[in-house]
């Protein structure tokens, strides 16, 4: 050592003058203390308030959700006497036996048959207090039993919507007179809605149903988590694991990022242009829904799971290199299983935000008007939350309970898969 | 030994004899980017001899082990130069193929590294990726061969199923070491293996090691001067990236030839 002081040496610091002795008692002290404490009751305070406020926002979404949705999921029945024989309709009860059974009554004035029987039981006024679909109740019940057409028979029919809202509680007094003037006679009930959960969208809000909605979101969901999944699964073990650290790969990682970021509706127009214009898929089927938002939910996959294979300890793949796993062994014995619980949490995420997606769906033609479950991914079709938009928009009062139910029933289809994912995730988990 | 019986000994495929010289490494230089790590470096490892590598902190002792197993391969700077052979086979060469080279040069880290998975798993995974056993009976017996050798046999045995991260860090390393040997190598690189463990379990280790020799050709990086003169015949000391001194263990602990490996083993720095 050299026989300079060197700033900082023990020597200096040995002939600094001594320092005063903290005084861990005084005034300033105190008050630094009184100021911490403070500081920290503040901090707990305006956390406890924004949980608070998020908790009550959500209370209040459910609580008014539920209010408005559990009445959608009820429908009034009025009784309908309709007496066959005296009635104007003319079907041949052969027919209703053979093959031609759905022609016959397709040839027959149900609808006329029916409103006669209503304007017979309940006055001049009758016809209106049925739904607009109310035949279709007496079309169902004469092709199950057809016998009935030689008698007098009583059949439920579902109530217009005047009557079904007042049945509720909530309508204009006219209604609220002829739902009275049904009550009285006994010819009026509200029961679980059955049809909501089996029909398609109509124009009455009395026989809409969420299925036709409902089963296209699960095969746009089907397809967007059979292409994004892999891919993006792919991509990010690639990325992470092969990919050399190169400008290409940053250029990759940053455009991967910016397309996370990229507004929905944006990926509609990319959809309209490439699927429907370029390979002229069909307009409104699932599978073009399905893949448009699959591009919209690789991005998220991919970040998630790029974060997922990184926080895999470096030391678990020299565990594997070193007994001789080759790079594919590693990743697939080792870092995939490992990263799983992760991908899974990016792929619930990025499936929820496509689940809820409406704008880029409007712009493939899945706002259309689709009155029959699709059959299949090519067939037309609309998911839940673009039903929901189309409903909240229509005039007839009906709609409201029935954008609520809708509502609800989308929230219910959000927690059914995310409660799957975390069942795969811990699974997993639990293995490793 | 000169390089001529070296290569004497290659010719004549006698490799695996006493004494005789399991990897050579001539000249080896090693390169992170444009940092050297590694200068000029040449050791030879035989077969019934432990070999220590010592020396301070970032000396290029633990770089220059990844080289023998070619772990370096995973840094994508990293470059290697110079012969390094097993069985007088160039490691390097395009004809190598690394997943076989590192099944037959197995390595123990420094942090007990066992898979998330059961014991059994952990021991039976090389195995079962190379193909060594043929079916259930064959596989269960390499397990517990491999862990009777690694010394564990006995702790674990009515527990195979339990997860290989729940044993104590000195089973750990142990199990790891079972792991490295149920492929049955021929060498096993180990970076500084105790330094992670209490006094017990770095005894234990050590014990292993003693008996592990003669089997397997062996070499160990470590931070611990006793350790180096406890477990190894033959002690390289390395600074700065350079092969100091290389000999005998008793010889350089009692009588090194160099200044700078006198000062490094009597404390003086490191």
């Amino acid at each position: 050592m050299s026989s300079l002081v060197m700033p900082g040496s023990a020597a200096e610091l040995a002939s600094a003058p001594a320092r005063r002795p903290t005084e861990w008692k005084s005034n300033a002290m105190q008050k630094r203390i009184r100021k911490r404490y403070a500081a920290e009751r503040r901090f707990r305070l305006l956390g406890l308030g924004a949980v608070l406020l998020s908790v009550l926002f959500l209370a209040f979404l459910l609580i008014t959700m539920i209010g408005n949705g559990a009445r959608g999921f009820t429908q009034t029945e009025i009784r309908l006497p309709i007496d066959f024989p005296k009635s104007t309709l003319i079907i041949d009860q052969n027919a209703l036996k053979g093959f031609d059974a759905e022609q016959a009554l397709a040839g027959a004035d149900i609808e006329g048959a029916t409103a006669a029987a209503a304007e017979a039981a309940f006055g001049a006024a009758g016809a209106e207090y049925l739904s607009d679909g109310a035949w279709l109740a007496v079309r169902d019940r004469i092709a199950e039993d057809p016998s009935i057409l030689n008698s007098n028979a009583d059949i439920w029919v579902p109530a217009a919507t005047g009557i079904d809202l007042a049945a509720k509680g909530d309508a204009d007094p006219e209604s609220e007179a002829a739902h009275a003037k049904l009550e009285q006679a006994g010819a009026v009930k509200t029961g679980f809605n059955f049809a909501f959960l089996r029909n398609a969208d109509s124009t009455d809000p009395t026989l809409v149903g969420i299925w036709g909605a409902l089963k296209g979101s699960l095969l746009t969901m089907l397809v967007t988590l059979a292409l994004a999944f892999p891919i993006g699964v792919l991509s990010a073990l690639y990325l992470e694991e092969y990919a050399p650290r190169n400008r290409w790969t940053d250029l990759i990682e940053v455009s991967i990022n910016n397309l996370a970021a990229v507004p929905s509706i944006i990926f509609g127009l990319l959809g309209l242009a490439v699927f429907l214009n370029f390979m002229h898929l069909p307009r409104s089927a699932p599978i073009v829904g399905g893949l448009t938002l699959a591009l919209m939910t690789m991005p998220v996959i991919v970040i998630a799971g790029r974060n997922a294979i990184k926080s895999v300890p470096p030391s678990i793949r020299d565990a594997a290199l070193g007994v001789g796993a080759s790079q594919v062994q590693v990743v697939f014995h080792h870092v995939l299983p490992l990263a799983l619980p992760g991908i899974l949490t990016g792929t619930i995420i990025g499936m929820a935000r496509a689940l809820g997606e409406t704008a880029p769906l409007l712009m493939i033609g899945m706002r259309a008007f689709i009155s029959s479950p699709p059959g299949g991914l090519v067939e037309p079709a609309t998911v839940l939350p673009v039903q929901i938009f189309l409903w909240s928009d229509e005039v007839s009062r009906g709609f409201v309970e029935k954008t609520s139910a809708a509502i609800i029933v989308l929230l219910v289809f959000l927690l059914a898969m995310n409660g799957l994912a975390i069942y795969l995730r811990n699974k997993f988990e639990q293995r490793w | 030994m000169t390089d001529t019986a070296i290569l004497d000994d290659i010719a004549t495929g006698q490799n695996d004899k006493p004494g005789a010289l399991k990897m050579t490494a001539r000249n080896v230089n090693v390169f992170y980017g444009a940092k050297q790590a590694i200068n000029n470096v040449s050791i030879d490892v035989s077969m019934d001899n432990v070999t220590a590598f010592i020396g301070p902190s970032g000396c290029g002792k633990s770089t220059f082990l990844r080289t023998l197993n070619r772990m370096n391969d995973t840094v994508a700077s990293a470059r290697v130069e110079g012969v390094i052979t097993l069985d007088g086979e160039d490691i390097y060469s395009s004809g190598m193929d690394v997943v076989q080279l590192r099944a037959r040069v197995g390595m123990v880290f420094q942090k007990p590294n066992p898979f998330p998975k059961s014991i059994y798993e952990n021991v039976a995974y090389g195995p079962r990726i190379h193909g060594l056993a043929s079916g259930k009976v064959e596989m269960d017996q390499i397990v517990e061969k491999s862990l009777r050798r690694a010394g564990l046999w006995e702790e674990v045995k009515d527990r195979l199923g339990e997860s290989g991260t729940a044993l104590s860090g000195g089973q750990q390393q142990r199990l790891c070491i079972a792991r490295a040997i149920a492929v049955d190598p021929e060498v096993i690189l180990m970076d500084e293996p105790c330094s992670a463990l209490d006094p017990i379990a770095t005894a234990k280790i050590e014990e292993l090691i003693h008996e592990l020799r003669g089997r397997y050709a062996i070499v160990i990086v470590t931070h611990n001067m006793q350790q180096a003169a406890r477990v190894s015949q033959r002690t390289a000391f390395f600074h700065l990236g350079t092969l100091v001194e290389y000999g005998d263990t008793s010889e350089i602990f009692t009588n090194p030839r160099e200044a700078r490996t006198k000062d490094y083993i009597t404390g003086r720095y490191g």
